[in-house]
């Protein structure tokens, strides 16, 4: 079977033998060091260091959006120190990871997707494989290892960034003492959220990455297809985090 | 020898290859002719297994590629290089890294790679173009580096989709030159074109694709000579009905 047969069902084979030779494949694929390492760090960069703007921009906005929530929520029935708990709690655990992943989704899911769709559509892709080297090897793997790898290391950025807007508003707008929050903050913290949503981002990185090169290298067509393979690795790499994320909240919590 | 035996290939309903066998000889061009849109780049894709056939087989030095397991295939990539028709060069790297990528695989010393850039870039015409992207190219430069990286692999064979199309005369007949110097080195090529001047200078053997097989095979001389009104239209270049009379222009007022 040609890799570039490989991203359908072939008749006559069944889902379980069709996923157990993937898996063979990307076993092979991952196996192949010497191909993929140098390429990884480039990878890093590109899809983790450059995206910690848009994720500083949205955290920014969600700690003050949380702060100010909450002190409405609580305000005459709970003491107020319990802003700062619940800024921690939901940014570390919630909306740090899905929000970060989100962007992220839309930035590295379509970046992803849209080269590997020209380079197919160009024929690179053949190319590649003609100087014998093999797609999953040089394109897929260093994509989708580094989004493992920096999806954690942007989200732990925009938690620092939005637990620090959040008692930056508190202190600002509310009227709240730096203890206070700090008070709230380690009152509920348990070392648990933080891995919690680390490992949920490393999770949604995997898959933002892979729907990207899934999507990409099934490119047909030219530029039309290009465009229908982006905005669908968008779509599949929201879905998939917010499957993901229901998931580990079943099993982790 | 690359023997490609009784090869059919269709993609959805449409059937473009209905059983089509050639032999491939060693030490020789071999120039596949035929109009646009008969298959010629699908055959010459089948022949490294970009593409998979629905039925026959191709063998090259007697092996069926179909058979090839994942490193055997790369062997055989290795020794098969490759001109896509489009050049597809990959748009994110120089000239120079271009020719470098298959080198590299094979694990060629830094200095031996340098000079292989550079002697391939020679003859092709392109020295001092090493530092420039795809994209400030002209498609005829473009080309000509696609021909650069597949002999700077110095392959056993060499498949050339179209190498002349695109081309000035002069530079064309200067790509004549090279396939033919290539060929005295004791490179077997596989061309395929529609340029009927390039295609007798360069092919020993002639073979015209038609309606999904080989019509006819021989010498320029043989093909010259050729009875078969479906060839001699093709190399005289007669359109298939003859136009009459010009559109009648209308003028103005
Ligand atoms: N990957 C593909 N998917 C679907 N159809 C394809 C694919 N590749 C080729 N075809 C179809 O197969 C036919 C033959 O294509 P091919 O590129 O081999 O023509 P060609 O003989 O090389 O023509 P030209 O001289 O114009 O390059 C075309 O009708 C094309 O639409
Ligand atoms: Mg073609």
């Amino acid at each position: 079977m040609t890799p570039s047969a490989a991203s359908r069902v072939p008749p006559g084979e069944g889902f379980i033998a069709h996923v157990g030779r993937r898996s063979l494949e990307a076993g092979r694929a991952l196996s192949d060091v010497g191909t993929w390492t140098p390429l990884l760090a480039i990878q890093m960069r590109r899809l983790g260091v450059d995206s910690v703007p848009i994720a500083i921009f949205i955290a920014v906005f969600t700690g003050i959006v949380l702060s100010l929530l909450s002190s409405y929520i609580f305000t005459g029935a709970v003491p107020m120190y319990f802003v700062g708990a619940l800024v921690g709690k939901t940014v570390m655990m919630e909306l740090g990871p899905v929000l970060t992943g989100m962007a992220l989704a839309g930035r590295v899911g379509a970046s992803i997707a849209a080269e590997l769709g020209t380079m197919k559509v160009s024929e690179q892709v053949d190319a590649l494989e003609t100087l014998a080297y093999d797609r999953y090897s040089y394109l897929v793997v260093p994509r989708v290892l580094a989004a493992t790898l920096m999806f954690p290391v942007v989200t732990a950025f925009a938690v620092a960034i939005g637990v620090g807007s959040g008692w930056i508003t508190a202190i600002n707008l509310l009227d709240l003492s730096t203890a206070e929050f700090l008070k709230g903050l380690k009152q509920f913290y348990q070392f648990k959220d933080v891995w919690f949503g680390l490992v949920k981002s490393a999770s949604f990185g995997f898959a933002v990455a892979l729907m990207g090169c899934m999507r990409g290298l099934a490119t047909e067509g030219g530029a039309q297809g290009v465009g229908q393979s982006t905005t669908s690795a968008v779509v599949l790499g929201c879905e998939a985090i917010l499957v993901l994320d229901a998931f580990w909240a079943l099993v982790l919590l | 020898m690359i023997v490609l035996d009784n090869l059919t290939k269709s993609f959805g309903s449409s059937s473009i290859l209905k059983g089509l066998s050639l032999e491939v000889p060693d030490g020789q061009n071999t120039v596949i002719i035929g109009p646009s849109g008969s298959g010629k780049s699908v055959t010459l894709k089948l022949i490294v297994r970009l593409l998979e056939p629905d039925a026959g087989c191709v063998k090259v030095d007697g092996h069926d590629v179909g058979e090839m397991d994942r490193d055997e295939l790369a062997t055989l990539r290795g020794r098969v290089g490759y001109v896509f028709q489009f050049a597809a060069l990959f748009d994110s790297m120089t000239v120079a890294q271009n020719i470098r990528l298959g080198l590299v695989r094979r694990g060629y010393d830094e200095s031996a790679i340098r000079e292989r850039v550079e002697e391939s870039l020679e003859v092709v015409e392109l020295l001092g173009s090493e530092d420039k992207l795809p994209a400030e190219l002209s498609g005829g430069m473009r080309k000509r580096v696609g021909i650069a990286r597949a002999i700077a692999l110095k392959p056993r064979y060499i498949l050339y989709d179209e190498p002349t199309t695109g081309l000035d005369p002069v530079t064309a007949a200067v790509m004549d030159q090279l396939m033919m110097r290539t060929r005295d080195l004791g490179v077997t090529g596989l061309v395929v074109t529609h340029d009927m001047r390039s295609a007798f200078s360069v092919g020993d053997r002639l073979a015209m694709l038609h309606e999904g097989s080989i019509r006819q095979v021989g010498s320029a001389r043989e093909m010259q000579a050729s009875h078969d009104p479906v060839v001699r239209q093709f190399i005289e270049g007669r359109p298939e009905r003859v136009v009459l009379e010009p559109p009648v222009r209308r003028s103005a007022g």
